[in-house]
This record gives structure tokens, C-alpha cells and sequence, in this order.
């Protein structure tokens, strides 16, 4: 059951002088108030979503995924191997498990070893890697 | 009074604009797109019937300064949107840009061709060659008028000098140099050598794990040619001589505003990230962007700004759902006016805002089709924030975060400005009497 209480937070100080401003925030019941601060009540919301968020510093998680942005796996072996299959048949045929289709036209032998996820981790999922 | 803008023109282009620039004498206009293409507008002299009648903005030239790459070597996508244009000063007939995608920059010369030769001897009209038995007599060959066509040539690729994205460039007041930076490092180049540069700053650590911040822009001093400043992820700028070092690792001044730490929460880095830095006209001045505010710092004092203007400050009760959809990482651009009396920056919803620094009047401006005519004057907006809405006024639920202003441009001395919402273009210019 969420409580609607009306709250006066004082913004940082501007050219203008203090400011002050009425915002409503939804309060939970059952948790401490985490300060009137809207981003304590933004930032309750967040880990009650996704507990395991900000166990690691968040700073270098999003710096790593931000200098690797453009991160596009290319595997030399893969296309030649699928060029080569592409003059002996027309097309190939994607595996019979369609989880390890590596990519549009290139089947993935059996044998193979599974793709390792993306280095990339994803922010919410709290960096965990296989 | 600037705050009565006439809407005035409107351009759709075909890809998103990822940059807006005017020249130094405000005469043209680039953009930069996600496409890798510059479209460059001139402005129409004002004709001597016409007094009244400003100049237009017309398309004078169009080309595809970058194409996608692919490294295969780091397995890295290189995207061909254009990150930057900066404008070299006009030093002949010719005008010249510097643009760049994350990775190469590159020097384009825009020329004006309106005289062709006609009449040589070893060719003929179509430009075939002509058999030299068949010619009896000898012409001198003349310059005839022809129709205006302008051509961009790209003069200089400045290119593998980036292992990280470009974020900024920024053109030396000595015009002979420039600087690019990208999250780690900044190089020095000279405009005629395309082969070498100079590392002046490298954040770098030796263990990448020990990363905490990444610069974010960078800018040469407006006068000084050996003063630069640059912004990080944690909010802080660095202003660094080139006279005390080779390499800028140590900073001369460091500008932070203390934080209050019972305010620190899990967002107080991400929306401290600055996003824009940008030195006054007058060089006495800069001003930062980051996610909520704009502040304007004295470069006499380092221990905080001298004033800090809240763009948007309502979005702080949203800011859970806009790190969910990413848009607390949106990087929102900052310009003066010429005069540095005026900031303007950008918002959601097509919004932008303007500060008068001397009045401290704001106002909040739309830049879309349903509201702009040609010559209507555009309405100051208002966003509500909590209990009774206004009948003009728009609530915070109600803000469309995809449409947002990340790109604004302002012209060297008159009061028009250039707001790049998306793919369409708009041009305000100050209202005439």
C-alpha cells in the first residue's frame, strides 16, 4: 500500500538563490524513509527491481561497456567456413537445434564448443559472465 | 527582447542530425548526420530591394564525409555518424570544416567554381581528345561564366590515432593546430601533417580495472593557444598549459563543486557525467552540461561555479525509469550566445531552454511542426509537476523521452539559432521590430 505525501525539497543553489519546489513522491509503508530526497526514492525503486545492482562500483561497469561500444564478433573461421559450404550447396540449412545458429546462414557443427555470452555485461543483470 | 523568436525554417533531412555548427561569421551552417553526410546551408545575402527581408538558410552543399567501417582486427564496428563538425576560420575564398566519426577525422575544403575554361586547343567541348592532325589553328582558352557549383574535397584524413571513441575536436586559435579526444586520450595535430600527432593527455590507467572516469569533451581556449580545457564522467574539469608539460597529465587548474554527501545516491555519478563543456566568447567563462543542470564556471575559481541553471530538474522522480531506458545517459550539448549573455540548451518533448544570465530570466521553447508557421512566434512552454495542470502546461508523465535536443547551435553575433530535434532541423531568428 504506497502513501502519497506531499513533500518540500530544496533544490541546489542557482544564480537564482535557494529554490524551493513541491514535488509528490510515492513513499513505501513498509520501508525506512530513505531521506525526502526524490533520488533516494528513484534509487529504492531501482534496487527493489534489481537487487543485485550495485554490488560492483557502478562507475566501471558502465565505462567498460561505454569504450566498448561497437563490439561486433567477427569470426574469420565462421564466414570462410560458410563461404565454402555456400558453393557446395545453395543454401545451408540452419542445425537441427536452432540454438546454436551462430548466425544467419552459418549452421554450427555439432562439436563445436558452445559461444561463450558477450564481455559485454548487461548493467541490470549485475555483471555476472559464464 | 531575444525571447520572441519567430520560427522560420524548417528542414527535413533523411537520418538522424548528430551535429550543428555555425561558422565564424555565422554566414553558413553545417549539419552532421547518422548517415556520415554534412549538409552545409548558406545564408542568402539580403538584397538591396528587400531590406527587411532576412537572409534564408539554403542547402549550398551536400556530401558523405564518412562511410561505415569495420575493423576486423578488433572486431569493431566503425559507425559513420558524424560526432563533431568544428569550422575552420575563412583565410580565403575557399572554407574549410574539420568533421569526424569515432575514429578518423577528416579536413574538408568547400569551394565555389562559377567559371569554367572553354576553347582548349587538345580537347574538344565534351572533353575528348582531339587528333592532333586535325588542328590548324591555336586558340587561346577563355573563362566563361557558368552556373554555381560548389565541391567538397576532403584536403586531410587524420586517421589511426584513436584506440577510443572520438567525442571532440576543437580547432587551435593559432590555426595551424587542432586537438581530437576521445574517453581516454587527447592528441594535438597540425593541419598539414596527417601522419603524426601529439599525445598531450592520457587518462589511461596501466590496469583497466582501476578505471573510474573517461573524458567526455574537450576545448582549446578561445585566445589563448596553449590552454585547453577538458570535462570527465565524475563532473569535473581540468584546465591544462601546454607551456608546463609535453604531456598534459597534470592539470593547472581543476574545477569541482563540492558535493553534499548525504545527497549521494546511486544516480549522483551518472547525472553528474558532464556532457558538453564550452569555453564564453570572451574566454573568461566556461560552462558545463550535465544531465540536470547547466553551469556556468569562472576560470578564476575552482572550487565551484559561479551559477547553476536546472534545466529539467522535475525528471529527478524519474530518474529509475530513465536509467532503464537509457536516457540518463543522453548527452545534451550547451551553447553561449554572441554576446555570452544568453545559454541555451537542450530537453525532452522537443523542448529547449534559454537562460538570460543578466536578467535570470529562463524560458522553455518547442521545436516542432505543430506548432511552428512560418513567422508565428513560438509560445514559451511549461512543464507541470505535480497537482493542478494548467490548461497550456504539460505534465511530466506525458514528456516523450525519444524526442530530445541533444544538438543546438547559436550564431556568432545576431540572435538566431539552429535546433536539431531528430532528423528535422529548425531555425529560429529573433523577431524583427
Amino acid at each position: 500500500m504506497c502513501v502519497y505525501r506531499l513533500v518540500e525539497v530544496n533544490g541546489p543553489v542557482t544564480g537564482l538563490g535557494p529554490v524551493t519546489q513541491s514535488a509528490k513522491i510515492r513513499v513505501e509503508d513498509t520501508q525506512e524513509k530513505e531521506g525526502i530526497l526524490p533520488e533516494r526514492a528513484e534509487e529504492a525503486k531501482l534496487k527493489a527491481k534489481y537487487p543485485s545492482l550495485g554490488q560492483k562500483p557502478g562507475g566501471s561497469d558502465f565505462l567498460m561497456k561505454r569504450l566498448q561500444k561497437g563490439q561486433k564478433y567477427f569470426d574469420s573461421g565462421d564466414y570462410n567456413m560458410a563461404k565454402a559450404k555456400m558453393k557446395n550447396k545453395q543454401l545451408p540449412s540452419a542445425g537441427p537445434d536452432k540454438n546454436l545458429v551462430t548466425g544467419d546462414h552459418i549452421p554450427t557443427p555439432q562439436d563445436l564448443p558452445q559461444r561463450k555470452s558477450s564481455l559485454v555485461t548487461s548493467k541490470l543483470a549485475g555483471g555476472q559472465v559464464e | 527582447m531575444f525571447f520572441h523568436l519567430d520560427f522560420f525554417h524548417l528542414v527535413r533531412t533523411t537520418d538522424i542530425i548528430s551535429t550543428v555548427e555555425f561558422n565564424h561569421t555565422g554566414e553558413l551552417l553545417a549539419t552532421g548526420d547518422k548517415g556520415g553526410r554534412v549538409v552545409i546551408f548558406q545564408r542568402e545575402q539580403e538584397s538591396k530591394n528587400q531590406i527587411h527581408r532576412r537572409g534564408e538558410y539554403n542547402v549550398y552543399s551536400t556530401f558523405q564525409s564518412h562511410e561505415p567501417e569495420f575493423d576486423y582486427l578488433k572486431s569493431l564496428e566503425i559507425e559513420e555518424k558524424i560526432n563533431k563538425i568544428r569550422w575552420l576560420p575563412q583565410q580565403n575564398a575557399a572554407y574549410f570544416l574539420l568533421s569526424t566519426n569515432d575514429k578518423t577525422v577528416k579536413l574538408w575544403k568547400v569551394s565555389e567554381r562559377d567559371k569554367r575554361p572553354e576553347g582548349y586547343n587538345l580537347k574538344d567541348e565534351e572533353g575528348r581528345l582531339r587528333d592532333p592532325a586535325t588542328i590548324t589553328t591555336l586558340r587561346v582558352p577563355v573563362l566563361r561564366p557558368m552556373d554555381l557549383m560548389v565541391e567538397a574535397t576532403p584536403r586531410r584524413v587524420f586517421a589511426n590515432a584513436h584506440t577510443y571513441h572520438i567525442n571532440s575536436i576543437s580547432v587551435n586559435s593559432d590555426y595551424e593546430t587542432y586537438m581530437s579526444a576521445d574517453d581516454l586520450r587527447i592528441n594535438l595535430w597540425n593541419f598539414e601533417i596527417t601522419n603524426q600527432s601529439f599525445n598531450i593527455v592520457d587518462i589511461k590507467p596501466a590496469n583497466m580495472e582501476e578505471l573510474t572516469e573517461v573524458i567526455t569533451a574537450a576545448e582549446f581556449h578561445p585566445h589563448h593557444c596553449n590552454t585547453f580545457v577538458y570535462s570527465s564522467s565524475k563532473g569535473t574539469i581540468r584546465l591544462c598549459d601546454m607551456r608546463a608539460s609535453a604531456l598534459c597529465d597534470r592539470h593547472t587548474k581543476f574545477f569541482e563543486e563540492p558535493e553534499d554527501p548525504s545527497n549521494r545516491s546511486f544516480f549522483s555519478e551518472i547525472i553528474s557525467s558532464i556532457s558538453d563543456v564550452k569555453f564564453s566568447h570572451s574566454g573568461r567563462y566556461i560552462m558545463t552540461r550535465d544531465y540536470l543542470t547547466v553551469k556556468v564556471w569562472d576560470l578564476n575559481m575552482e572550487n565551484r561555479p559561479i551559477e547553476t541553471y536546472q534545466v529539467h530538474d522535475y525528471l529527478r522522480s524519474k530518474l529509475c525509469s530513465l536509467y532503464e531506458n537509457d536516457c540518463i545517459f543522453d548527452k545534451f550539448e550547451c551553447v553561449w550566445n554572441g554576446s555570452d549573455s544568453v545559454i541555451m540548451t537542450g530537453s525532452y518533448n522537443n523542448f529547449f531552454r534559454m537562460f538570460d544570465r543578466n536578467t535570470k530570466r529562463d524560458v522553455t521553447l518547442e521545436a516542432s511542426r505543430e506548432n511552428s508557421k512560418p513567422r508565428a512566434i513560438l509560445k514559451p512552454r511549461k512543464v507541470c509537476v505535480g497537482g493542478k495542470r494548467r490548461k497550456d502546461e504539460i505534465s511530466v508523465d506525458s514528456l516523450d523521452f525519444s524526442k530530445k535536443i541533444l544538438h543546438t547551435a547559436w550564431h556568432p553575433s545576431e540572435n538566431i539559432i539552429a535546433v536539431a530535434a531528430t532528423n528535422n532541423l529548425y531555425i529560429f531568428q529573433d523577431k524583427v521590430n
